[in-house]
């Protein structure tokens, strides 16, 4: 094919990234490193602020209607489903929606047409009944399939609450396609890499080789209906883009596609700020752009991503409350050679925090590393003190981990090699009810039904630590091993049924896989063994033999306060579950990796699990993620964090979330030194190995007055695990839950 | 060994950075105002007995937090209360690299707590009161140490930073206000002033330990005010903060 396909090839230092597909390359040779501090920004234009305005309108709109503006109950979404749709034409710098209007949703039912079908019915909607016949009759969709194959044992964990939020019936998500590809290089270089790929594809027909082959003509349709799709909106992406606004509206439209045809439960963007510098620095240096006009462009982009919408169930919310889509950008971090990926740009998506307001989407990321220069660090550490809107990771650990430099997040903090590398990714272990089927001879704690066989009772009378841990071994043995089969028949039917072209189309061909394993309740669990283990823990047990509650004597130490006494049993506890996956066959060859992660479902599984040895009673929350219990890190924030940074990354390669809030006075007298010890914070924390953190900066009364006045804080935003919702949201369940969480206080 | 009433980690009002803050206790004092009353009495039943090597270990654990600054801060009850203890301990934290503060009242003034001031990297110094009258009542000590320890400070040119509570009535006074800042205003060791507005955070306090509140009835100041004292004491001295 004819290599000259770009002015860019004129323009930009010319390497490996003109023969090959390598973004990095482009960016890595091409970008403008930023060492300076936020004084460049400026504020939004008169049409940002008209079109955000009219957004307000229609978010205003949608909360009023319970949560959904509309649905298109007609048409499957498709790449090409839908005709074009615009906020105001002439204002948006940066075009394109889901479906023909802002806010109106569209049904997916590929994942499972049944919870189309319901989440319509909830929000008042009827689904077309031809879309259900043709699913019955003529279509199978993932969810069929995967009932198709469970086994009674995996329907029993499901139901339990052993294992809960496996995506059997809705899109897996988590996949990130790389969709700066498609500016940089247009689809048609894209599709010719594609075809090649495929043409070396042959030999011996394994069923390897047959799957690949057919999945990648399945991505050459969807980048042809890429084109299509941008043709309806005037855009020829054949081509590469040619300058800064294309490049953002090629992306957008690469995402686009992705979030018109899948409604993974995250759906993130990738890494694609100072991708989108190397553009905007050419034009200012050549003067046909603004610094107005680059932000301009950003505002109207990061506004495109605060409108994307899935159609969800009611259940699907109480695992993740507050309609998140996670739009996961990740900003910042350092190239392996030393020099930071921070361009002006990543300061721009930031300032969309002002310009725009708060807003939990797109779910911002900072890669944060001690080297990043410091006015980055202190424009982040004053954005999360006045938004409370950010999450960090640490860069220098993901990227000796994944040996890459150039990786985004997928969901809440789950790294992945942008373009090389995705996942199959599936729901959390209850931690804690596992520990309790160990105590109740292997059934469940509510129910009594048997779920681990040959556990044997415990002897009556206070428990004995290693009587308790020998038993809970096993447990742990038998639920990891069904969780990864699980796993296994639904990322099989997953890809059979509902196959992720539109991203993978913006993915290598040959691919790196994880399967994404996760624990809730890690921290009640450590807890409880703690109080097994240094305090008199006596099971108060039903007529069944069931344990209802737990008589402590004395006083045993908590996660969450730099003790290793129990801070050892944590990081035991996740090394083992980590080591029982590795145990198993799991599908594709993937690799398998371990979050302590729960978004919100910490309610859920709080929940479903009965009275737990460490005091907490019959159905009150988990904390969540990997933090300590709620109230109990009593020592100081360092010493929570420090607690939590024991948790060894390496053990939990898909995450390890951690949620901090502080009331703003606790953090310093003057901005200056609020801004200065929150960077030192970060400094500090990410030193100590540790992996994540979401940052929440505001005091307990604020959140108080905002569930009594919702209507006062409509941009309310705060930090969850992993991600940030709007706070007038949450249910009301969950708003007490996260009220009730330590705010770290020093006054 | 140091006898501590409590220790918090995450100090980010104490110092400069983030400060491991070891609450010491006992106090010579009884301020009306006090906010953590329990930290007053001398009771060698209270508290927890610290040895310098576990508090080296708390500090150990943060010093990834404290590399462009930060460190250990001693306050109280009144640290200079454990002046032995602290001459041990002190070298042994400079020794490692940690910066090390004192929050003092001042009113301990002896050959001893000048030699603790010789090897503290930054004295944190709280003057209560200008007026020595206003100080006893307020406090139920004099202030002659107080002014000694900040001229002792002063000649030994190290760094010093200075505190002032504002209350209604009680220490607001114009003429005071600016009777107290021209005290200081020629030290050239003082780097920042902090105004600490009064509150009632702690006044729960006193109905637990079942004693009556000396500053019942007594508002929190008025923006007004504290612009006001903020103004005087800025046009003597450097860096003047309202926490």
């Amino acid at each position: 094919m004819d290599r000259k396909t770009s002015v860019l090839e004129d323009i930009f230092k010319t390497h490996r990234w003109q023969d090959d597909v390598d973004v990095r390359d482009f960016i890595f040779r091409n970008m403008t490193p930023y060492l300076g501090d936020a004084g460049f920004l400026v504020g939004p234009t008169e049409s940002t602020q008209a079109l955000w305005k009219r957004c307000q309108e229609l978010l205003k709109q949608e909360r009023a209607h319970g949560g959904v503006l509309d649905i298109d109950t007609h048409t499957i979404s498709t790449i090409t489903s839908h005709a074009p749709g615009y906020i105001d034409r002439a204002q948006e710098k940066i075009v394109g929606l889901q479906t023909d209007a802002p806010l109106k949703r569209a049904i997916k039912p590929f994942g499972g047409w049944r919870v189309a079908a319901e989440a319509c019915k909830q929000a008042g909607y009827e689904i077309d009944p031809a879309v259900v016949e043709m699913c019955r009759k003529y279509r199978k969709t993932h969810n069929d399939g995967v009932f198709d194959a469970y086994t009674s044992e995996h329907k029993m964990l499901r139901k339990s609450g052993i294992i809960t939020g496996l995506p059997d019936n809705y899109a897996r998500g988590r996949i990130i396609g790389d969709y700066r590809r498609l500016a940089l290089y247009g689809a048609d270089r894209l599709i010719e890499a594609k075809k090649a790929d495929r043409r070396r594809l042959t030999g011996t027909m394994t069923e390897d080789v047959i799957r690949l082959r057919e999945e990648i003509a399945e991505q050459i349709k969807a980048l042809e209906m890429v084109k299509e799709m941008a043709a309806s909106y005037d855009f020829d992406v054949s081509r590469p883009a040619q300058n800064a606004r294309e490049a953002i509206q090629w992306t957008y439209f690469a995402y686009l596609a992705a979030v018109k045809e899948q409604d993974g439960a995250a759906m993130s963007l990738g890494n694609v700020s100072s991708f989108f510098d190397v553009f905007i620095e050419h034009e200012l240096a050549e003067g046909s752009l603004s610094e107005v006009e680059a932000q301009e462009l950003i505002d109207h982009f990061v506004m495109k991503l605060r409108l994307v919408r899935h159609l969800r169930m009611e259940e699907y919310n109480q695992l993740f409350a507050g309609d998140p889509t996670w739009v996961t950008e990740a900003i910042g971090g350092m190239w392996s050679n030393g020099t930071t990926k921070v361009t002006k740009t990543s300061f721009r998506f930031l300032q969309t925090l002002y310009n725009l307001g708060p807003a939990p989407e797109p779910n911002l990321t900072v890669l944060w590393h001690p080297n990043l220069p410091e006015g980055f660090k202190r424009f982040c550490a004053k954005v999360s003190i006045d938004t409370s809107s950010l999450q960090y990771e640490n860069d220098a650990l993901m990227s000796a981990a994944g040996a890459c430099d150039d990786f985004c997040i997928a969901c809440c903090v789950s790294m992945m090699e942008t373009g090389k590398e995705m996942q199959f990714f599936g729901a959390r272990c209850n931690l804690a009810k596992t520990l309790l089927l160990a105590l109740n001879e292997g059934r469940d704690e509510l129910t009594g039904e048997l779920i681990v066989p040959d556990i044997a009772p415990l002897p009556e009378g206070p428990l004995n630590y290693d009587e308790v841990r020998s038993r809970f071994e096993k447990c742990v043995a038998f639920v990891a091993e069904a969780y990864v089969n699980t796993m296994n028949v639904i990322h099989y039917m997953h890809d059979k049924y509902y196959y992720e072209r539109a991203m993978l189309a913006f993915m290598d061909s040959e691919i790196k896989r994880n399967m994404a394993f996760g624990i809730a309740g890690l921290s009640v669990t450590a807890d409880s063994l703690s109080a097994i283990k240094h305090a008199k823990v006596t099971p108060v047990r039903n007529e069944q033999g069931l344990t209802t509650d737990f008589h402590i004597e004395g006083d045993y130490p908590k996660f969450g306060n730099d003790d290793e006494r129990v801070d050892s049993i944590a990081v035991d506890l996740v090394q083992r579950f980590n080591a029982e996956l590795g145990k198993h066959v799991i599908y594709r060859k993937a690799t398998p990796t371990l979050s302590v992660l729960t978004i919100t479902s910490n309610v859920v599984y709080g929940k479903k699990t009965g009275a737990t040895p460490d005091g907490r009673k019959l159905g009150e929350p988990f904390a969540p993620g990997a933090n300590p219990m709620h109230g109990r890190d009593t020592s100081g924030a360092i010493a929570s964090l420090n607690s939590v940074a024991k948790l060894n990354y390496f053990d939990a390669r898909d995450g390890i979330s951690n949620t901090f809030s502080i009331v703003p006075k606790s953090l310093g007298q003057t901005e200056d030194d609020r801004v200065d010890n929150m960077t030192a914070l970060l400094d500090g924390y990410f030193t100590k190995q540790a992996h994540h953190l979401n940052v929440n900066v505001f005091d307990r009364d604020t959140l108080l007055r905002a569930m009594d006045h919702p209507e006062e804080y409509p941009q309310l935003t705060i930090r969850v695990s992993g991600y940030a919702v709007n706070f007038t949201r949450l249910s009301r369940q969950h708003q007490q839950e996260v009220v009730a969480r330590t705010f770290h206080t020093n006054l | 060994m140091l006898r501590v009433h409590s220790i918090e980690t995450f100090g980010a009002n104490e110092g400069p950075g983030i400060r491991l803050v070891v609450f010491l206790q006992g106090c010579p004092l009884q301020c009306l105002y006090c906010h953590n009353p329990d930290t007053q009495p001398c009771d060698p039943a209270m508290g927890r007995l610290y040895s310098n090597e576990q508090i080296l270990e708390l500090l150990e654990k943060e010093r990834p937090y404290f590399i462009r600054k930060g460190g250990l801060t001693v306050s109280g009850g009144e640290p200079t209360l454990q002046t032995p203890g602290l001459l041990e301990l002190f070298p042994l934290v400079r020794e490692r690299g940690f910066h090390a503060a004192i929050d003092t009242n001042g009113v301990i003034y002896n050959p001893q707590v000048n030699a603790l001031y010789d090897m503290t990297d930054l004295i944190i110094l709280d003057v209560k009161h200008i007026d020595d009258t206003w100080h006893r009542k307020l406090t139920g000590g004099t202030n002659h140490g107080v002014l000694r320890n900040a001229e002792y400070r002063e000649k030994s040119g190290k760094p010093m930073w200075l505190r002032y509570v504002l209350v209604p009535g009680w220490t607001d006074q114009l003429e005071f206000l600016e009777q107290w800042a021209q005290h200081f205003a020629g030290y050239t060791t003082v780097e920042r002033v902090e105004i600490l507005p009064y509150h009632t955070l702690g006044v729960h306090k006193y109905a637990a330990l079942g004693r009556p509140y000396g500053l019942e009835g007594v508002a929190q100041p008025s923006r007004h005010r504290i612009e006001q004292a903020r103004r005087i004491f800025a046009a003597h001295l450097p860096n003047v903060i309202v926490a």
